[in-house]
This record gives structure tokens, sequence and C-alpha cells, in this order.
């Protein structure tokens, strides 16, 4: 089976070079043969791509410890479910995984426009195969995970042999989250991709219009998603797995997944610029640009071992390759810009500062800033290195101080900018929409300040909070109430009919709601407490309002680890409330161990408790708990965001209002006419 | 023109003072990394910087008191002597002979008191090429 993959990845490699050679010579002599050759082997290339993961997934299931990948990231017992994660636990995996996944999207790329958009699709092809070509040459020629143990036979030729069992999995990645979270934030990076190759390709063949942005849009939110998921549930397993209280420490890899999410957030605004005003061309471009070089980044990041960090592997040489390929990404872009940047020239300009145009522009102002920031924080040791000689780094001071304000003024204009009107908003709309919202996060201000939150960018933010759940109230109950007006319906029917009429606006409003629940979980954390203490069986502990009451232990033997646990009885208003179990893990295979944490969340807060290990003195164990005010609306947040994407990616129920003139169909017709014959049309809001 | 000056002056305003605060959170927080050899010849102002040190937990150097542990970094052939004196616990991967990040100050008699430490992340700790960890695989090599 290994031989069978690396020959696939191999035979993927060639169709890849075909696509983009092919696909080349497709462009120029325009042949029918060569375009439908070029694209047929760039789908070979995702089928070999398949058919080398699946026989990597194989090896492991098959438990073949002759594959030295195998061998470093399973064993035997490992559970099933961990099985799949070890494919991407390592080096040479998790890059196969990245050209997987990109396979993935090529595919349904290739597939999906096989007939259409003819004047363009060459060119995506072309941009799609190059960067297949770069990953494949990875997995082909530099980190192959197809590599397999030998050692000099009897006659000094080097022999295949087979070892017993292999090293296990690292106990911090034998953990659900471990099993979801790597291929939603690789569906991210790599899903940047696509919209990169419309974009650079529309560019490139000087494609008429607006229409690259249009057929990417769904790609670049299917992207953005994944991203926003990933990173947050990287996020929850930092917190629920490393102990430390904690869900984001602006680690390199952590910050390195932010930075294509904050331009992707920028670029999802700034179209609409470009969509209803032809504005922001060039900015649009550059955005897509360098959201994909940013997702390359962090690929490199997280695999060379650059900045230190947690996260890093050892120093690798693969940094070379990766900052190779960027700087190539980086003059072939260059190159496109200055030879078409007529074809961007922009058709209008800002009428005035109060207006929507005028918001996504600070919109992305502030995002881009917070972009460069993260980025120049997290590559400050080796700038500073280059520069002065002495490697510096900086740590999350630095950038709380910066994206704390960002974070708000976001958090503001998401409240703001919808509701502003394109060119010009008369101070009269002013006052209408943003009257009540303004007294109703002023109140709430009053509130949460006589219930002690004097903490003053947490109660900004809570205000902001409010202020933006009003106004996105506002826009749902107005235009429930026409509807409802019209057609007799409950309140919540009409609200749902509303959402599907325009499911881009109103999704992109349950987005904005989801944004907001996790501001309110953020706002919590200036409030975190911790106490750490020996713990005697029977002895007690109190945090805020609770008290923990160690009764005792025990240990179990499972089939990978051993699990010693406290047993905590959990205490509050002088009433018992649950039990609660940290436990600390020990894997026999490779000797390391792992904590896991216990938690009981609520709304209000999380009460948090480790097992933080013996005290050196006297043996006696050690309970770390913690109180973390919020942070489950963060997580409940994530979910909303991941509706409202969903929302925004189904088609609009019927159009907008144009209906209106169209005969009514007969009832024997309905069926039929509701879906198909109604010009799907979307919204632009 | 004067609308474009009104955005370029909202602009400026944003960019400056985002620029303070983020200078603001430089001073705070910089670092600076040394390697263990290097400490020995820092002077003056420079030994009060923060400072962030890399080495390995020499084998069996590692002593547990109340509210400290004392621990040897090794690196480049010279030792340092640790106080970790930070309050979260140590993580489960600083054991002997394990890779260690430690951020602190220098104390004057030349000891390094950390507040916090960092051990290599096993998560992506790479194992030797085919595990030559394990006993008994001494001769295995990959291909």
């Amino acid at each position: 089976m290994d031989v069978f993959g690396s020959f696939a990845l191999l035979l993927a490699f060639l169709c890849a070079a075909y696509a983009f050679v092919g696909g080349i010579a497709a462009i120029v002599t325009r042949h029918p043969l060569l375009i439908k050759s070029a694209r047929q082997a760039g789908i070979a290339t995702c089928g070999l791509i398949f058919v080398a993961t699946g026989s990597l997934v194989y090896l492991f299931f098959s438990d073949s410890y002759w594959v030295s990948y195998v061998v470093a990231h399973s064993n035997r017992d490992l559970a099933t479910f961990y099985k799949i994660a070890a494919l991407w636990s390592g080096q040479e995996g998790s890059l196969l995984f990245w050209s997987f996944l990109l396979a993935v999207y090529v595919f349904s790329v290739l597939l999906v426009y096989r007939n259409k958009n003819g004047e363009l699709m060459p060119y995506v092809g072309v941009v799609l195969a190059g960067v297949q070509i770069f990953f494949l040459t990875l997995n082909n020629f530099v980190a192959s995970p197809f590599k397999v143990l030998a050692s000099p036979g009897a006659n000094g030729a080097l022999e295949v042999f087979t070892r017993a069992d292999g090293n296990g999995l690292t106990p911090l990645l034998q953990y659900p989250e471990m099993v979801i979270h790597p291929p939603n934030l690789y569906s991210g990076y790599t899903g940047f991709t696509i919209p990169f190759a419309f974009a650079l390709g529309a560019l490139l063949a000087r494609y008429p219009g607006e229409k690259w942005i249009h057929l990417t849009r769904k790609w670049t939110m299917i992207a953005w998603c994944f991203q926003t998921m990933g990173i947050l549930l990287g996020a929850h397993w930092a917190y629920a797995v490393l102990g430390w209280g904690g869900y984001w420490g602006w680690d390199p890899v952590e910050n390195a997944s932010l930075l294509p999410w904050l331009t992707g957030t920028a670029f999802l605004h700034s179209v609409m610029m470009q969509e209803k005003r032809g504005m922001m061309k060039v900015w649009n471009v550059w955005l897509v640009f360098t959201t994909f070089m940013l997702c390359i980044l962090g690929t490199l990041l997280t695999r060379s071992g650059v900045v230190s960090s947690v996260h890093a592997f050892a120093q690798s040489s693969i940094g070379n390759y990766f900052v190779g390929f960027l700087l190539l990404v980086f003059a072939v872009c260059f190159v496109a810009y200055v030879k078409n940047r007529d074809y961007l020239k922009s058709e209008n300009q800002l009428d005035s500062m109060v207006s929507r145009e005028s918001s996504f522009l600070f919109n992305n102002l502030i995002l881009l800033v917070s972009c460069i920031a993260v980025l120049s924080g997290t590559l400050f040791p080796v700038f500073s290195e280059w520069f002065s000689g002495s490697r510096i780094s900086v740590g999350a001071p630095f950038f709380n101080k910066v994206n704390i304000p960002i974070g708000l003024l976001l958090l503001f204009l998401t409240g703001v900018g919808p509701l502003l009107a394109w060119r010009k908003t008369s101070t009269e709309s002013l006052k209408r929409n943003f009257g009540g919202p303004l007294i109703a996060g002023v109140l709430a201000g009053v509130v949460v300040f006589a219930l002690g939150v004097h903490e003053f960018f947490s109660l900004v933010c809570l205000i902001l909070c409010v202020f933006v759940t009003t106004t996105i109230g506002m826009e749902f109950f107005r235009g429930a109430r026409v509807i409802r007006s019209r057609s007799g319906a409950s309140f919540l029917a009409s609200t749902v009919d509303l959402t599907m009429r325009n499911t881009r606006r109103y999704g992109g409003y349950i987005v904005h709601m989801g944004m907001v629940l996790i501001f309110v979980g953020l706002a919590g954390a200036a409030f975190n407490r911790d106490v750490q203490k020996d713990m005697q069986p029977g002895s007690t502990l109190q945090i805020g309002g609770y008290k923990l009451l160690l009764q005792g232990f025990d240990s179990k033997a499972e089939k990978n680890y051993t699990s010693e646990r406290m047993i905590v009885e959990v205490w509050r208003d002088n009433k018992p409330l649950m039990m609660l179990y940290p436990e600390r893990r020990f894997f026999q295979t490779n000797e390391q161990s792992g904590t896991m944490v216990a938690i009981y969340s609520t709304l209000r807060e999380d009460l948090y408790v480790v097992y933080a290990g013996q005290d050196p003195e006297t043996q006696t164990p050690v309970i770390h708990a913690f109180l973390n005010p919020l942070v489950k609306w963060i997580w409940l947040g994530g979910l909303v965001v991941v509706l409202g994407t969903l929302v925004t990616l189904m088609p609009n129920r019927r159009a907008v209002l144009v209906l209106a003139a169209a005969p009514e169909p007969t009832s024997a017709q309905q069926p039929q006419a509701l879906a198909p014959s109604v010009a799907l049309r979307e919204g632009h809001d | 023109m004067q609308k474009q000056a009104k955005f370029g002056i909202g602009i400026g305003i944003i960019v400056v003072s985002l620029g303070f605060l983020a200078w603001l959170g430089y001073g705070e927080s910089k670092t600076y990394y040394h390697t263990i050899a290097e400490l020995q010849t820092l002077h003056g102002k420079e030994r009060a910087h923060r400072i962030r040190v890399g080495g390995t937990v020499e084998r069996g150097t590692i002593k547990r008191f109340t509210g400290r542990v004392d621990f040897v970094l090794d690196g480049e052939g010279k030792q340092l002597p640790v106080t970790y004196v930070g309050t979260e616990p140590l993580p489960d991967t600083f054991v002997d002979k394990s890779q260690a990040l430690v951020e602190g100050s220098l104390a004057t008699n030349g000891s390094f008191v950390a507040e916090h430490v960092q051990a290599k992340c096993a998560s992506k700790y790479e194992a030797a090429p085919g595990g030559d960890a394990k006993p008994g695989s001494a001769k295995a090599s990959t291909m």
C-alpha cells in the first residue's frame, strides 16, 4: 500500500504538471481539445491525491509498522477515532492533508464550472495546478509520508523491516477536538486558494466586470466559515486540554490562523463596494492575494519553527521551500497586477463620511491594521534579528493593546455599517435607525456598571454588544412586520420568510449576531479568577460562590493510558451541586502525561478545575481552580456564526419584490413553479 | 478634494493612535532572546532586560521547593542555574533532558529568575526518525 500511495502521489505530480503546462498552451492556442485535456488532467490530479491519502489512512488502520510515519504517530492500542487524527499529526501527513483538502476544492471547482465561464476557467485551472504542483513537490520529494523503515541486511543491501508497535500519538492530540479542529482550519487555509485562483485568473484574462466576485463569493464564504470554526475549535482545545485556564495566548501559530481570517473578513466586506459601486477593485484583488499568501505563511509558521512556539515543529528545511513559494506567488501577483492594472480602474469616488462606503472603508482599514500588528508582532523576533542583531519578541500586552480597541471599533461598525445608506446618509435616518439602539446601549451600560462591571474595555464592549444587538433586532423586526401585515403569518414565520427572501443580507446579520455573542464572552476575560491549593482528601477550596470538596482519588487502566482522577464534589449556597473529575492521564507507549480539565459551564461562568500535579515537597495533590465568566458565549457565538454563514449560502427563496407583477401560479403548478422558474436573484446588501 | 482630506485625517487619527498603543505594548512586553553563552557577556542595561533563553534541562537537577522550582539549563556547553517562581504549574512535558524555554530576568548572582517556563510542546515533538528512542530498535533507519 505504501508503494501504491507513493506511486499515486508521483502520478498526481505529473498530472498537475500537465494541467499547468497544457493549460498555458491551451490559453495560448485556444484549442478546445487542449483546454479539455488540461481540465481533465486537473481532475485526475485530484483523484490521485484522494487515492494517496486513502492509502495512508489504510496504512494507519492496518497497523503497518514498517512505514516510518505510521510508526511515529500511531500504536496498536490507539482508538480508531484517533488513527484518523494521526494522519495530520506530523509534518509529512499534514502536508499531504493540505494537498488532499485542496484537491477536494479543486475537484469541485473544475467539475461545477466544467461547461461554464469558458474564457476564465483555463486561467483558473492553471493557477490551481500551480499551487498543487508546489504541494505535490513537497509530498513527493521533500516530506514523503510513505517512507519505510529499513536496515542493512546480510548482504549489505537495505531491507525493509517491521516494528512490533508504533510510538503512539502524543497525548495532547488524543482529544476529540483534535480530530475536527485541524481539518476545519486546513479547510480554511486551503479554501482561500479558490478565490485567489479566480482573482488572479480574472486579472490575467482581463475578464470583464465583477463576475469573478460573484463566482467566488460562495467559495470565500465556505473558506471563511471553516477558518472561523478552525480558530474557535483551536481556542476551545487550548482551553479544555492545556489546562492554563485561557483560550488565546497570542502564540505564533494561533496568530498565523488569525491573519488570513482578518484579511478574508475584510475582503468579504469590501467586495460589496465593488459589486455596488465599482470601487476598490485594486484593493480587493490585493486583499485576495494577501489572504492567500497569509495562508501559505500560516502553514510556513506552523511547519518550520521560524518563530519558536509551543506548536512549532522541530526546525526543518521545509521553511525554505515555503519562503521560495511565497516569493514566487508575490512576484506573479505583482507582475500580473502591473501589466493589467488599467483593467482595475475605479468607477466611483467616496461621497460622504457618513455612508455605507466609508463604513466599509474604515472596517477594512482597521482589519488591516490589526493584521499588520499581529503579523509584525509574530515576526518581530525574525525582523529584529535581521535589523538589530538581537532577537526580540513581544508578548500578550502588545497584541492586546492594539487589538482590543480595534475589536471594539469593529463591533461598533458592525452595528452602524449595515444601516447606513450608500453614498450619503441623512441626519433624519441616522436618528431613526440609531436613536433606539443608542438609548438601549446606554441603559445597559448603567445597569452593568451598577452590577459592578467597572473595567473600562469590558464595559464599553457590553454597551456596544447591546447597541449592535438592538440594531440587528430592529432590522429583523421592521422587515418581519411588513411581511406580517401582508401575509398575516405569525411573527416567527414572517422572520423566517424575511430571512429566506434575502439570505445574504439577513444571514449576514446572523453572522454579526454571532460575533456579538463572541465579544460578550471576550468581555468576561477581564474578570477571570483562579486559586491554587494543595488538597488532601476531605479538604476544601473556595472560589467565588463555589466550594470544592476533595473526596478522594481513583485510578483506572484504559487500553492506551492509565488515568488518575480526583473526585471533587462541588457545593454552591451550602448545597451539593455536582461532581467533577479532573484527570491526569499517563500514556505508556510514549511515557507522556496529559491533563483532562473538568469544566462546569454555565452562561454566567465556567468553573474550571485542573488536577495540577503533586506538590514537589509534600507530594500532596494540587488543584488549580479557575472561575472564568461568560466563556460559554464564545462557543455559542461560534455556532451562530456558522448558522449565519449557512444561511447566506442558501439561495433566496424568491426574488426580492420582483414577483409582485408576475402572474399568480395556479395551484396545480405551484410545486414546480416555486423553485426553478423564479429567477434567483441575490440580494447584495 | 475636501472630502478626500477628511478621510485622510480620519484614517490618520486611527492609524497614529493604534500605532501609539502598539508602541506602548511593545515597551511593556519586549523580551530579548539570548543563548546561555551570551548571557555571561551582557553588560549594564542589557542585564536588566526581560530575557528569554532556551536550553536542555540537565538530568537530575530539577529540585522542587514550596513556591519555587530550581533546575539547570544546558546549552552550548554552558550551564545556567534557573529558579522558577511563577504561579502556573510546570507543564507535563517539563522533565529531565527536555528542551525548555524560560522567560524572566537575570539575578545579580548570575542565576536566572524565570516567571514562565515552556517545555517543548509534545504535540509537535518530532521523535527521532523511525522512533529510534525506543530500546531494541537502535539500528533503525529510514529510507
